[in-house]
This record gives C-alpha cells, sequence and structure tokens, in this order.
C-alpha cells in the first residue's frame, strides 16, 4: 500500500473506532430520566426540556408550519437531505477527477501540466 | 445546535436576526463574487455546501448517550474564508426549519450565528494559527473542522443560558448547564469531524490543486518545493 492509502485508511478507522467507543460508553449512560429505555435520544431536544425545567411558565409563541407526520417519514426527510449532499458533493469531486485523469492522458510523458490560469495573489 | 421553533423569547428571536444578517448579506455577496470572479471554483463551492449539508443531517451516537451532528462548517471556511459559510449555512438551516421542523424560523437568527458565523470563523482562525505556526496542512484542516464544529454547540450554549437564566445560579449556572448537554457529547463529534476533513481535504487537493493554489489556500507546487 502506497503512503497515502496508509494515511487514509487509518483516519477513516480512527473515525468508525471513535463512534463504537461512542457507542459503548453511552450505551451505559442514564440520561434520559423519564424515559429509560430511549438511548442517544438528541442533544437538541434534551436543550428543550432543560429550558422547561428552568422556566417551567415559558410558552413557546410559535410553532412549525410543517411538521413530518411520524419519526420514519422524518428520518426519511433526513435521509433525503444526506442523499442531495452526498450527491453533490460526489458530482463536484467527481468533475474534478474526471478533469484531472483528461489531464494526465494528454500530457502524458510531457511537463508538468501548468494550470490553466495566471496566478492571483492574495486571491 | 438547533434551538427549537418558538424557543427563544421575541426580544432575543430579533437581536439574533438583526447580529446575523449582515453577516449573511455580505456572504451571500461573496458567493456570487467568487462564482463570477473564479468560475472554474463553483464546484469547489458546491463541494463545500454539499458537506455541511450531509453532515449537518447525520445525527451521531455519543459517549453522553445523546446523539448530535456535526456542522461541518471548517470546511468552506478554509477554503473560502468564513463569510461564504454564513450563506450557505442559512440555506442548510432554512431547509431544515421549514422541511424537517428541526430548528426554526423564530430560532433562524441565532442558529446562523453559531452554526453559519462563529463557528467557521473560530475554525478559519485555527487554520490560520496552525499555518503561521508551520504545523502540518492536515493538522490545520483537523484542528479548523473539530472547532468549527465544537465552538458552534458553545455558542448554542450561551445563547440558550442568556435567554433561560438559572433563577438560582443566574447565566453561569445556566451555561453550565447548557455546556453539559451540548458540549461534551460533541467532543466525539468534533475529533470524527475533523478527521473526515482531512479525508475530504486530501482528496480535493488531489483532484482541484489549481483552484486551491488559485484561492491560496494551498502555495504554488514550486514555491513549495523551494520552501521545502
Amino acid at each position: 500500500m502506497s503512503r497515502k492509502a496508509i494515511i487514509n485508511t487509518v483516519l477513516a478507522v480512527a473515525m468508525v473506532a471513535i463512534f463504537m467507543v461512542s457507542f459503548a460508553i453511552g450505551g451505559g449512560a442514564r440520561v434520559n430520566t423519564e424515559n429509560p429505555e430511549e438511548r442517544f435520544g438528541g442533544t437538541d431536544d434534551k436543550a428543550t426540556t432543560a429550558i422547561q425545567e428552568i422556566d417551567p411558565n415559558y410558552q413557546p409563541w410559535f410553532s412549525h408550519f410543517f411538521e413530518p407526520a411520524s419519526g420514519e417519514v422524518e428520518s426519511g426527510l433526513f435521509a433525503m437531505q444526506a442523499a442531495i449532499g452526498g450527491a453533490v458533493l460526489g458530482f463536484a469531486i467527481g468533475g474534478y477527477w474526471g478533469r484531472r485523469k483528461g489531464e494526465k492522458a494528454t500530457s502524458a510523458g510531457a511537463a508538468p501540466a501548468p494550470s490553466d490560469a495566471v496566478p492571483e495573489p492574495g486571491a | 445546535m438547533h434551538i427549537a421553533e418558538g424557543f427563544l423569547p421575541v426580544v432575543h428571536c430579533v437581536a439574533w436576526y438583526a447580529v446575523s444578517a449582515p453577516f449573511v448579506v455580505h456572504g451571500a455577496r461573496k458567493v456570487v463574487q467568487q462564482a463570477k470572479e473564479h468560475p472554474e471554483s463553483r464546484l469547489l463551492l458546491a463541494a463545500a455546501g454539499a458537506f455541511t449539508f450531509v453532515l449537518s443531517s447525520i445525527k451521531l451516537p455519543s459517549v453522553t448517550g445523546s446523539s448530535s451532528h456535526p456542522t461541518g462548517t471548517g470546511l468552506g471556511a478554509v477554503l473560502f474564508r468564513p463569510p461564504v459559510m454564513a450563506f450557505l449555512s442559512t440555506i442548510v438551516l432554512i431547509f431544515q426549519a421549514l422541511l424537517l421542523a428541526h430548528g426554526g424560523i423564530t430560532t433562524l437568527g441565532a442558529n446562523v450565528f453559531s452554526m453559519g458565523i462563529a463557528g467557521p470563523w473560530v475554525g478559519y482562525w485555527f487554520w490560520k494559527l496552525s499555518s503561521r505556526l508551520g504545523w502540518n496542512r492536515n493538522v490545520g484542516v483537523f484542528l479548523a473542522l473539530a472547532f468549527a464544529d465544537l465552538s458552534t454547540y458553545v455558542v448554542t450554549s450561551f445563547q440558550l443560558a442568556f435567554a433561560f437564566p438559572d433563577p438560582v445560579s443566574g447565566i453561569l449556572g445556566s451555561v453550565v448547564k447548557f455546556m453539559s448537554i451540548f458540549a461534551i457529547s460533541q467532543i466525539p463529534l468534533a475529533i470524527a469531524e475533523g478527521l473526515l476533513g482531512v479525508l475530504v481535504f486530501r482528496l480535493i487537493c488531489d483532484v482541484a490543486r489549481p483552484e486551491l493554489e488559485r484561492l491560496g489556500v494551498l502555495t504554488p507546487a514550486v514555491a513549495e518545493a523551494v520552501a521545502a
């Protein structure tokens, strides 16, 4: 394996390891006193609960125009968000990748391909 | 870091809108300017926005037994400077507020400030500090992404504490309370986001080196070879 591949693999493995450790440690924590069965609830919801503890009289003065009908619908919409982002990210990087491949093919054996633009200092 | 709809008093709602609005307008101008002056970096701009779009949709488990999501704003801050991220984050937050009932329109100003303004600037400062100290570029990217993420949640904790001071221990007591919810959960996530950022940044360096040199993110290869 090249040095590049080793570094990239180490980075990816370290990321997975962080979440495995988090999952193992966090699984033992009893954070939800109202509903101890529910683990790994969202921090955003916990903050809302904390607000109501600090100021029990506070009434939210505005509510959503649209609210996903169920947890399933909501997770589907979140997946859609990730999918849109992933597709655009892949398209963008793929575009540059294809260009670089083309450059390599045309300039094979020649001097390193000069970039097509004038360098702009401080851009 | 999404403050739920209606969960900031009206005065705070208006104040955070007022604070964030100029940054977002300036950021929108920068995005247009960037796309006009450097058409070849448009794809990269899309990539920076998409990175935030993906990361802010994924909720991950943390050591505290809560789940939270990364922000992904540090990458764009390093590539295009922070103003651009104020605008891109606003798009993400509006999308989530309207379609996912996550965050809200009344809390948009505050959420834009934490995720789109404070986070990217803190990340960018770490990137600059790291390069000034002559640290490895990968270390700089790691710090930028990790601290953009973490600082966003710290800012949210303060925003909530200002709005809801503890009746006994005051604002400081509330800061501790909200930090214990947000900040500790976020530490492992921020580290993971930093690692992912290094991975993506290396990939971008590989394929879009000329663009990064033009943006001033990388010094041209020749100069780098001489300096080494």
